[in-house]
């Protein structure tokens, strides 16, 4: 019994997505490797050897792995997967681009976003944007599952696993990385930061955005969210929607400033232990899934709130 | 081009769904339905690419009930030229549309399939993907935009941290993502036209495929609730309760 997980990795850092996704995986039981895959591979492998409970780690480096395309990742995972009866990776863009086609080429059904490892192949995750929750069991040989973080606790970082090399696949690939443009920012990653602040439509613009919602994210040492209103109208990047079809948190604290609550924002954020609305309609629906809610003008009560903390 | 674009009919998004006490599932008798939002915007897109003069026909394929019928009508209303109804009343998971849609595809040899990155019912964001794999055809899912430029498509994809551009050589799968485009409605002389169009029907069985599923669902069930929170007076009162809760 072995299971494979694959890294998340950034600019030569372990995420600490791939530190969730081996929790997830140790309850699946068996052996946990890590595949290490791409660009920096060997910068980040020693990091990998070192979650706790990994028995090995594959460090695959290469030019056709530099940006983990889908076609690349299938090309190095499927014929590893002979030695595996799992493969566990973050629910993020990653892992969502390659997971199904990993899971399409061993002719299984890819288990999404699981939330839960009831046994080895009975698994919960939700649907209809979190409005109901499902518990499936698998009957394929092999599962392919993706985990969604925030619903695992972080694996420690006292583990000493060996590391091997796994070549990297040759290409041509169909298709090739022209480039990237990455939103910068110094602040706290959105999916794995404790706390959150997100604004919406009623910021109006992009200008009161930064200047009402980042004084106080800045004040707490939060990450920021959007609603997809206050992506859509160019408020904040798309990068920073949180909810069904963005991002999903449950940091300690959500601040929601002028967010009415859309069912499909809720999917992104409602797992979070302390939510606070700020919004002055009261009868917004985020109303009903905050522990605190303040009925105020956002911008008199947002900066007040930041002076007085 | 020929383009296929696969559209999924859905619990409407505007609708709160409701278990059922069995649970068996989710209650759908009486429920409003519609075309899966992102399936509107991969529409849209073909439709705009062949207005663009890019794209010569557009064929719409729904898997599903006889009630997918009217998703696929909607598409032709949009702009679609024919649709195909493979008619089924059982679940079909991604991976057996995937295996029916590349069945799909290798009858009508269209250069493109653009898809909707996930269906929210199921909120897999899965068949794209599955059907690159067993067409053996590059993917740009999540797209945020798409650029034909001679035997390449040129897509920006919305990646955690930003955007990533790639070049997929034709044939190819895109999954399209919110902000690609904003779906137009259809207009009541195109929805009249649209009643006039091809719909060919088929079963999965025409094609071949076992569809029977990989996954048993044991149980449907409601998300936890969270406890009904207060409200507070003013913002002094917020930190009070914050201070008080260790959040801040």
């Amino acid at each position: 019994m072995a299971v494979l997980v694959i890294a998340e990795h950034h600019h030569g850092g372990l995420s600490d997505a791939t530190h969730k996704v081996v929790t997830a995986a140790s309850k699946f039981g068996g052996d946990v490797d890590i595949l290490v895959a791409g660009e920096n591979a060997g910068a980040v492998a020693p990091e990998a050897a070192k979650v706790s409970g990994v028995r090995k780690v594959l460090k695959a480096e290469g030019d056709s792995l530099r940006k983990q395309t889908a076609e690349a990742m299938e090309a190095l995972v499927v014929p590893l997967m002979a030695n595996y009866d799992a493969v566990f990776i973050a629910a993020t863009t990653t892992g969502k681009n390659i997971a199904p086609r990993i899971a399409a080429k061993l002719d299984v059904m890819q288990l999404s976003e699981i939330v839960e490892v009831i046994d080895q192949s009975t698994f919960v995750r939700p649907i209809y944007a979190g409005n109901a929750i499902m518990t499936v069991k698998s009957s394929d040989a092999k599962k392919v599952i993706t985990v969604r973080g925030t619903a695992f606790p972080a694996a420690g970082n006292d583990g000493s696993a060996s590391i091997e090399d796994a070549a990297a696949p040759s290409g041509p690939f169909k298709s090739e990385f022209v480039s990237e443009e990455m939103v910068k920012s110094d602040r706290p990653e959105l999916t794995g930061a404790k706390r959150v602040v997100s604004g919406g439509r009623a910021l109006g613009s992009a200008e009161k955005f930064q200047e009402v919602i980042i004084p106080l994210a800045d004040k707490l040492g939060a990450a920021v969210g959007a609603s997809r209103a206050a992506v859509d109208a160019g408020y904040a990047p798309n990068d920073y929607q949180v909810g069904q079809t963005g991002k999903i948190v449950a940091p300690e604290l959500y601040i929601a400033i002028g967010i009415s609550g859309a069912i499909q924002h809720l999917a992104g954020m409602k797992d979070s232990k302390i939510i606070v609305a700020i919004n002055k309609d009261e009868e917004a629906p985020i109303f009903q899934v905050a522990d605190y809610g303040l009925v105020a003008d956002l911008f008199n009560a947002v900066p007040e709130l930041t002076a007085a903390l | 081009m020929k383009v296929l674009v696969p559209v999924k009919r859905v619990i409407d998004y505007n609708v709160k769904v409701r278990v059922k006490p069995d649970k068996s599932g989710v209650d759908l008798a009486n429920v409003k339905m519609s075309m899966n939002p992102f399936d509107e915007i991969s529409v849209e897109e073909a439709v705009r690419m062949k207005e663009a003069g890019t794209v010569t026909e557009i064929v719409v394929v729904s898997i599903g009930p006889q009630q997918a019928q009217e998703t696929l009508r909607t598409a032709l209303a949009m702009g679609a030229d024919r649709g195909i109804l493979i008619k089924t009343d059982a679940t079909v998971e991604p991976l057996a549309v995937a295996k029916l849609l590349a069945k799909v595809v290798a009858e009508e040899s269209p250069e493109l399939v653009l898809l909707g990155k996930q269906a929210i019912d199921d909120d897999s964001n899965q068949t794209g993907q599955m059907l690159a794999a067993l067409l053996d055809w590059p993917q740009g899912t999540f797209a945020y935009k798409l650029e034909k430029d001679g035997g390449k498509l040129t897509v920006t994809r919305e990646v955690d941290g930003g955007l990533q551009t790639v070049a997929l050589t034709l044939p190819a799968i895109v999954t399209v993502d919110l902000r690609l485009n904003e779906p137009r409605y259809a207009s009541l002389p195109n929805i009249m036209k649209a009643k006039k169009k091809e719909i060919a029907e088929k079963s999965p069985e025409d094609y071949g495929v076992d569809i029977s599923p990989r996954l048993t669902v044991i149980s449907v069930t409601e998300p936890p609730v969270r406890k009904g929170g207060e409200k507070v007076e003013d913002v002094a009162a917020l930190v009070a309760k914050l201070k008080t809760a260790g959040a801040v």
